[in-house]
């Protein structure tokens, strides 16, 4: 399958991410080729394409989470903001307080609401309770759950609706003060009201934050992306403006997925 | 291109295709019918025509209604959407050409009760005309092709050009023999008529290369060289 190089389309925001000629085989999978692309700053962009296709394995990589991964290889090269995400003196743990991530299922700690958004500031040597309180509010109104558990905060996350508990994740994630956040499957276990509460506070982050997000959802990339990547294979076969893609897509294969023909 | 992987909607965007087909082949035949009606004079002809339009009518809320279903249910995307939006403008365009064919029969009744005229500018071609813009506009649906479409577009210029034609003409005539105006301005009706047939065509041809192209050039002075 020949793809086209320029896949990047005109943003109307700067460059946050900067990915060139990443390649990631595991041991002797090929999972991603090739692929480059640029991540636009406080923008939504909405990673599709059917399973397997690499589109997580691309996520991942953006937070160092696949380092780990026995028999991985990962070539090329990731930036933020011009910084080498893999250089020497750059560690997962220092970059992931500049990514974050929100994972499918909502994977609180068994503790309490507060302690839950308390955790990652206090990691990163927050000590003082007043400042804490106060990044404990601030993250749990970034995410829209302050209101339903400003009366609650000590009781345990775990009896938190699923849709509640995936706004503490996201809340959790915004804590330690992220500029790009991921989101993995974000909504896929949740019902439609919860999914519309996540969708909401999608576009109310993307003021402030860097998102990217893989969904298996087209129409949910549709209604929050601003741009759109569709991966198949391991390659990037096309990336543009959402409403670009899902009306008039450039290429053959992204035309067959997003409407269906497929397999 | 592959099928769809779900069936249903398959055979209902299918669906959609046969519906306005067969609302186009029915309009044609009523541009045909209503000209013979003028040319032969044959009222019973006209009732036929005129009758026909109910069914033209029927098929367009059925398009409507087709084509709103498929949005609701399948949220369609790119191509599907595109035709799905392009059927829900072209089945606008067919119903107001059964009207104005319908309109050109009740003129011809009228005429039928005049006196017969010489035609000044042969009405039946400008028809062929406005019949073949139809036509072609189908038939560029069907097969999606632009280029066809593109033709329909220019003949609007020839058409209109006959229409003008004839409206002079008709003028002149008027200002001779006042008795001819109720007979003279029956025709100026029909020729209008036509040339609306034509711009209706038009549409139609515009919409099908946004089908294809997903790139709209209706309103525009030139059409882009590159499509």
């Amino acid at each position: 399958m020949e793809v086209s190089p320029s896949t990047t389309p005109a943003f109307d925001a700067r460059v946050k991410i900067a990915v060139r000629g990443l390649n990631v085989h595991y041991g002797d999978n090929h999972a991603l080729t090739d692929v480059s692309l640029d991540i636009p700053e406080c923008r939504v962009t909405a990673l599709i394409g059917p399973s397997g296709c690499g589109k997580s394995t691309f996520l991942r990589c953006l937070n160092r989470m696949n380092d780990h991964i026995r028999g991985v290889r990962i070539e090329g090269s990731i930036t933020i903001d011009g910084e080498d995400c893999y250089g020497a003196d750059v560690g997962p743990v220092v970059l992931r307080r500049r990514v974050g991530m929100v994972f499918q299922k909502s994977n609180p700690f068994p503790k309490s609401i507060f302690e839950n958004v308390a955790f990652g500031p206090r990691i990163h040597g927050v000590r003082d309770t007043v400042a804490l309180r106060e990044v404990v509010e601030r993250s749990l109104r970034q995410s829209a759950l302050w209101e339903e558990v400003e009366d609650r905060l000590g009781s345990s996350a775990l009896d938190l609706s699923g849709g509640q508990q995936q706004r503490l994740c996201i809340a959790r994630a915004l804590a330690v003060e992220p500029e790009v956040l991921l989101m993995d499957e974000p909504a896929s276990a949740l019902d439609p009201i919860a999914t519309a509460k996540i969708e909401e506070l999608i576009q109310e982050l993307k003021r402030d934050y860097t998102i990217v997000i893989v969904t298996h959802n087209m129409q949910q990339a549709a209604r929050v992306s601003d741009y759109t990547a569709y991966f198949y294979l391991g390659q990037l076969i096309e990336f543009g403006s959402t409403d670009l893609l899902f009306t008039n897509p450039s290429r053959r294969e992204t035309e067959d997925y997003i409407t269906g023909r497929f397999g | 291109m592959p099928l769809h992987t779900d069936r249903g909607y398959e055979s209902q965007l299918g669906q959609l295709r046969a519906h306005l087909l067969e609302m186009g082949g029915l309009v044609e035949d009523q541009i045909a019918q209503a000209i013979r009606c003028l040319t032969e004079r044959d009222r019973a002809l006209a009732g036929v025509t005129i009758e026909r339009d109910h069914t033209v009518n029927r098929l367009d809320v059925e398009i409507d209604d087709l084509s709103l279903k498929l949005l609701a249910l399948h949220q369609p995307a790119a191509r599907d959407l595109r035709l799905i939006t392009t059927a829900l403008k072209i089945t606008t365009d067919l119903e107001r050409i059964g009207d104005l064919a319908t309109h050109i029969a009740e003129r011809a009744v009228e005429l039928a009760s005049e006196p017969p005229f010489t035609p000044c500018v042969d009405i039946p071609a400008m028809a062929s005309l406005a019949s073949s813009m139809v036509h072609r506009s189908l038939d560029a649906f069907v097969r999606e092709d632009v280029e066809l479409a593109l033709g329909v577009c220019s003949s609007d210029d020839e058409i209109d050009k006959l229409h003008a034609e004839l409206f002079r003409n008709l003028l002149t005539i008027m200002g001779k023999d006042p008795r001819s105006i109720s007979s003279t301005m029956r025709q100026l009706f029909i020729s209008k008529y036509l040339e609306r047939i034509g711009d209706h065509a038009t549409n139609i041809a515009e919409m099908v290369i946004f089908m294809v192209k997903g790139r709209s050039i209706r309103h525009l002075d030139t059409v882009p060289r590159e499509l």
